[in-house]
């Protein structure tokens, strides 16, 4: 969990003003639900890979819909 | 891709295309210009007798030259006619103003394209070569299906 507490503090900085951080759950979707646009959602991939220090391609991009894809994600990476 | 073949590329007409020129294109960055005709419709308005470039009007044309030329190159072919582009944020400081007839060189330096978002560092000198504007400009650039 402790990479999920990372990556919330991380989403929360793009978060629009009227969605709370509470509203980051695993489930959650990043643009449907958190209403978090795509060229935000780049700057999230881009400070998930200075935090994990790993590197993200375009199909993980792609197929990045929700905040446990994104964890999954990550710990595929990090390994 | 040409030079030419940018500028032909641009999604934008009169009154709206802010590009004359392209000066250097590399993968770093870009340098173009641009001359603001006196007769272009918003300075009718902007303001009422004293004609001023709105400098939403110049962020528009450090965009086009600055990050739209620059992205079209380092998309390499595959901006095409049904391409998506759209600015999704800017933070500009304005220093000097531009009036109608002043000719306007942008320069960008890429800070980084990654998932078709381009973001750059862009400054616009005027004619004496002083300081009219500078910021950060971000835009997607989706690639054609095509």
């Amino acid at each position: 969990m402790e990479n999920f507490e990372r990556l919330k503090e991380i989403v929360a900085q793009y978060l629009p003003d009227d969605v709370d951080a509470d509203k980051i759950q695993l489930d959650s979707n990043f643009t449907q639900e958190l209403n978090i646009n795509s060229a935000n959602l780049v700057d999230i991939v881009l400070d998930v890979e200075d935090a994990f220090n790993i590197q993200l391609e375009n199909d993980d991009m792609d197929g990045m819909q929700t905040v446990s894809d994104a964890l999954k994600i990550i710990e595929n990476k990090v390994g | 891709m040409t030079v030419g073949e940018i500028i032909q590329s641009l999604p934008y007409s009169e009154p709206f295309l802010f590009v004359d020129e392209l000066l250097e294109v590399h993968d770093d960055g870009i340098k173009g210009n641009y001359t603001f005709r006196s007769d272009l419709p918003f300075y009718q308005g902007h303001f009422k007798d004293n004609p001023v470039t709105p400098g939403a009007i110049l962020t528009e044309c450090c965009a086009q030259i600055g990050v739209v030329c620059l992205g079209i190159h380092l998309m390499e072919g595959q901006f095409g006619e049904d391409s998506i582009i759209a600015l999704s944020s800017f933070d500009m400081e304005f220093l000097l103003p531009v009036f109608p007839g002043e000719k306007v060189t942008v320069t960008s330096k890429k800070i980084y394209f990654r998932f078709n978002k381009l973001k750059c560092s862009v400054k616009m000198f005027n004619a004496k070569d002083k300081l009219v504007c500078r910021g950060i400009i971000s835009g997607m650039l989706n690639k054609s299906d095509a």
